[in-house]
């Protein structure tokens, strides 16, 4: 090995806690890019491949009845490729052990085998067989929340009779990869269930004998999504079709590309922004510790080495560092990655995760980071090779001091020499005083960044848990009903107050924008269920006029005073201009809120109530529960608790993962960034400091010179990195926000605090490791060599 | 100033040097004309600021001059760019600094190595290190040798690349006197055998008995130049 070489190497071992803490730093930067942005892209690749191996339908239509030799005609709709029909049916069940009323959606599976369209993944027993009426295939998650296997049985209500179907199999369907009861936003698999049957059994329970209700169907290459859909429309309508829908606005899909949107957000913005920063950091510690040689690359200069050979031998030096660092980071990227694949499996129930690490990811990190450590060579080496040898080779000159501020203010007696010389340091050189300070607030900001979505999603629960929907459980009909219906739940044991609503499936339209949703009734001095203004005041919902969620007169570009188009899309779709008179604070969701009376107005169906929101008295839930579960009206029934639970579990349990790793990998990166500025300029200055001793100062007193100006800089860090960590967050609610969840940037202070705890420790965890080498430095060789 | 029929190797003429030191100037070298002859060893003897160390450090390529001219044979220095200048130091100058400026993190020998390596016709490291009178420290740190080592290691580090000059800035500064005297013997002993052109700057004027010719130095200007008419070996010098 050439002596080059070797210098290199003894020097990296000679500096191994300086080169471990740089490493930290690469390794948190790579390993969160790459985890985070693999995982994203393994997501999407492994829905991508579910859908076609499954063959998951393009286009979907839903009809009264329909003769089964129609699903010829349907083929031949041009543009139409293939058609799966099936019958689709509500069901009412009792499951053994949980006394409380569940529902569930019976779709129809040809005899013992696989349909066209949208099949189904057997995770475990099998297909149910033709000729078997009682046999069932459960959704996963459903079975999960009631621990049914295969051989064990429930109860179907079916027109009024009970009837007990035995499990014969645990299945995953794209169709169902987001359990969710039609009409609600989040899944609740205890109380709402997907079950497959086959399709005679079915069909005869449900009248349905030669006949179809539902079916899916997949596009010809080249045929237009919306100009199919308007054919079958068109070709339906004698039939009763209630509307043809793409994919796109599949309830399960459509949530799925909800999540992925904003998994897209945090996984590409928040990853690149970290190491972005990370490489910037690594880049000051490299150009800082690089000046520290000036007089090693004038001797090597002196010998007749080339630039290009200093830069190579300096290059290598911290190329060893990012390469090593990087191959850590990856692994450990990919390792999490792996991780955070099986985690994800309990979100988003596919059959396997894909994982793949794509080049392009790998390649990214590399390129950012290996650039990175070689600029801040590149910078340093050629500011250093800049000067002859002679004059590099020459004490550095006395640095020019000037008297401070604080002198020039005339207020140099209330400071003793020690405090002067830390003042006077840190005043010299604003650049370098400048450059620690924002490295350090940038790690603390990233801290912030990592953790303030905990913050924003418990106000976003306790606004939309504790200020809007106040209501225990919500019972929605499977059909309009009288006001009747009310007072029967009323009058159900455990309900201290009940409150109805009405609920109509709308599209609403704004010049060329559209949006399909359902407006909800409020009664006139609504309790239970509130609209909110920005200032969360409870708005009025006026007689005439419409109350817009934020994120939906955001969707359509509407204000209040503007006039929108509603179109009924149910009876007989009556279409109305209604004025905006409101728009609502509305964190999930994108609701439209009109008052009771003038919805049942526009929907044409006379006063009719969709369901009843209640107050229960807890101890009798159990009895109420089993009250509801014999109502043969009652299609749903939605516990608030219930709500939130699965808010934080499905919808935030996806992003809070990538947060923890974040602000776990941030307070990695704030260390390494101060242990380095600590170490570098203890370095710079431990000729001063040993020449301070040799006069006569104390270790105590050199101390306090050299901690007193990191425990500065670390001091002035915090401020500045809890503003930059607020700005960040902004950055990323920007990115991760969707129409059905908008986030507040809302920052606890124990956020704050904890940013700057890690911040403070990780200096304090410096200081001590510095004044250890404090303690050991030696005066007589320090002060033999020159400079 | 003409000197016997010798083959010149370095000319000066008019040769001066400020620097900007902070908010002062100060002028280093005021208008030197010199011309170094090949194989001779010369002591530049001067007082602290007197102008020895730049004049050397501009002879050496490690520094450039204000204005003036020098010349090492046909080459100008004064014309050459930073990577001339490399090019010139790596073949032909040795360099010995008075805190030796050894590579810490290396042994001796691997300091000498570090030059061999980019040499074109180098020696054997363990050659140099015979010829400063170090063998058998070879495989020793710098913090494990000597004054007086770590100096021979550095005389060696300079040598082991036969170079056509050897510039000793203050090459016993940091030494006790016995010390001091082994080091000239090893550089008398170079110049000797391998008849490198040797300058030594210096402060005492007891070791200018040792050269051929002594040039003083004063206030940037060459105040004197003595031929001695017979040299003192350096091992019977004494301060």
């Amino acid at each position: 090995m050439r002596a080059i070489h070797r210098k290199m190497f003894r020097e990296l071992k000679g500096m191994r806690s300086q080169a471990v803490a740089i490493g930290f730093v690469i390794v948190a930067g790579v390993a969160t890019f790459v985890s985070m942005t693999s995982i994203y892209e393994s997501l999407e690749l492994t829905l991508t491949n579910y859908y076609e191996d499954q063959r998951f339908a393009d286009g979907f239509v839903t009809i009264g009845r329909a003769p089964e030799h129609l699903a010829d005609r349907l083929r031949q709709v041009s543009g139409v490729n293939e058609v799966q029909t099936r019958v689709v049916a509500a069901v009412n069940l009792e499951v053994p052990g949980f006394d409380q009323a569940v529902t569930g959606t019976v779709v129809s599976l040809p005899a013992g085998r696989q349909p066209l369209l949208n099949r189904v993944f057997i995770r475990e027993g099998r297909l149910p067989e033709g000729g078997r009426d009682d046999e069932v295939l459960l959704n996963e998650v459903f079975a999960e929340a009631h621990e049914l296997g295969p051989g064990e049985q429930l109860t179907a209500i079916i027109r009024g009779s009970r009837r007990t179907l035995t499990v014969v199999g645990i299945a995953l369907s794209p169709e169902f990869l987001m359990q969710v009861q039609p009409g609600t936003i989040f899944p609740d698999p205890e109380r709402y269930g997907v079950l497959w049957m086959e399709r005679e059994a079915l069909a005869a329970a449900y009248d349905m004998v030669g006949a179809f209700n539902d079916a899916s169907f997949t596009l010809a290459p080249g045929a237009e999504i919306d100009a199919v859909i308007h054919r079958m429309d068109q070709f339906l309508d004698p039939y009763g079709g209630r509307g043809a829908f793409p994919r796109a606005d599949q309830i399960s899909h459509n949530m799925v590309q909800e999540e992925f949107n904003q998994l897209r957000g945090m996984a590409t913005l928040l990853p690149i922004i970290f190491l972005g920063v990370a490489a910037f950091l690594l880049n000051i510690v490299v150009t800082r510790l690089i000046i520290l040689q000036r007089q090693m690359i004038a001797i090597l200069k002196a010998f007749g080495y080339r630039n290009r050979d200093v830069v190579l031998h300096y290059l290598s030096f911290v190329m060893v560092i990012a390469v090593a660092g990087i191959a850590v980071g990856i692994l450990l990227g990919v390792w999490m990655g792996v991780l955070l694949g099986d985690l994800y499996l309990e979100f988003y129930r596919f059959p396997a995760i894909d994982y793949v690490l794509s080049f392009r990811v790998a390649l990214t990190a590399i390129v950012l980071t290996l650039g990175a450590a070689a600029a801040g060579v590149f910078m340093s080496v050629r500011r250093a090779v800049r000067l002859q040898p002679a004059e590099a080779m020459r004490p550095a000159q006395p640095a020019a001091f000037r008297a401070t501020v604080l002198e020039r203010l005339g207020l140099q007696r209330f400071f003793d020499q020690p405090t002067r010389i830390i003042i006077r340091n840190l005043e010299r050189q604003p650049g370098k005083s400048a450059a620690t300070v924002v490295g350090i607030s940038m790690a603390s900001a990233l801290m912030i960044m990592g953790s303030f979505s905990q913050d924003s999603f418990d106000y976003i629960a306790s606004v939309q848990f504790g200020l809007s929907q106040r209501e225990d459980f919500a019972v929605a009909f499977t059909d309009p009903a009288s006001m009747s219906a009310l007072h029967d739940l009323r009058a159900l044991p455990g309900v201290l107050h009940a409150e109805p609503y009405r609920s109509v499936p709308v599209r609403l339209l704004h010049g060329h924008r559209s949006y399909q949703t359902a407006v909800e009734g409020i009664p006139e001095g609504a309790y239970l269920r509130r609209v909110l203004d920005a200032e969360l005041q409870p708005i009025s919902v006026p007689p005439e006029g419409i109350v817009l969620a934020a994120g939906l007169a955001e969707v359509l570009g509407v204000a209040a005073g503007d006039r929108i188009t509603v179109e009924v899309q149910e009876g007989r779709r009556r279409t109305q201009e209604i004025p905006v008179t409101g728009v609502a604070e509305q964190f999930i969701g994108v609701g439209a809120y009109m008052d009771m009376e003038a919805v049942n107005r526009l929907a044409g169906a006379g006063q009719a109530i969709s369901g009843g929101y209640l107050l229960v008295d807890g101890a009798l839930e159990a009895e109420l529960m089993s009250a509801l579960r014999d109502r043969p009206r009652v299609a749903g029934i939605s516990s608030t608790d219930k709500m939130l639970e699965s808010f934080f579990e499905e919808m935030v349990g996806a992003l809070i993962v990538f947060t923890l790793i974040l602000s776990l990998f941030a307070a990695v990166i704030a260390f390494g960034v101060i242990y380095n500025s600590a170490r570098i300029s203890l370095s710079e200055r431990d000729r001063e400091l040993a020449s301070l001793r040799v006069l006569g100062f104390t270790r105590a007193e050199i101390s306090y010179i050299m901690l007193g100006e990191i425990a500065v800089l670390v001091l002035a860090a915090i401020p500045l990195g809890l503003l930059l960590g607020w700005a960040g967050s902004y950055l990323t609610v920007m990115a991760i926000q969707t129409e059905l969840l908008r986030i507040p940037v809302v920052l606890q202070p124990s956020t704050f605090a904890l940013a700057a705890t890690v911040v403070l420790v990780s200096g304090l965890a410096s200081a001590l490791l510095i004044r250890r080498r404090l303690l050991r430095l030696d005066l007589i060789a320090v002060l033999k060599t020159r400079e | 100033m003409n000197g016997p029929d010798r083959e010149v190797v370095f000319r000066t003429r008019g040769l001066t040097k400020t620097y900007e030191m902070g908010e002062v100037t100060v002028h280093a070298l005021r208008g030197v004309d010199l011309d170094l002859y090949a194989g001779e060893i010369v002591v530049l003897l001067g007082a602290s600021g007197s102008g020895k160390s730049t004049l050397v450090n501009i002879l050496g390529g490690l520094d450039t001059a204000t204005s003036g001219q020098v010349l090492y044979h046909d080459q100008d220095l004064t014309r050459a760019d930073d990577r001339e200048l490399t090019e010139y130091r790596r073949h032909w100058v040795g360099f010995v600094f008075q805190f030796y400026n050894l590579i810490p993190s290396l042994t001796a020998r691997e300091n000498v190595a570090i030059v061999t390596e980019i040499a074109k016709d180098p020696m054997d490291p363990g050659e140099a290190l015979e010829i400063a009178g170090l063998s058998g420290r070879g495989d020793s740190f710098p913090a494990q040798l000597s004054g007086g080592e770590q100096q021979r290691v550095a005389i060696a580090r300079a040598i082991a690349k036969r170079p056509a000059v050897l510039l000793c800035d203050e090459p016993t500064g940091a030494l006790d006197s016995k010390t001091g005297v082994v080091v000239l013997e090893a550089l008398n002993r170079v110049n000797r055998e391998l008849g490198t052109t040797t300058l030594i700057i210096t402060h005492n004027e007891v070791q200018a008995e040792m050269a051929e010719r002594v040039i003083y130095l004063r206030d940037g200007e060459i105040a004197d130049v003595k031929v001695n008419e017979r040299r003192t070996p350096p091992s019977e010098l004494r301060w």
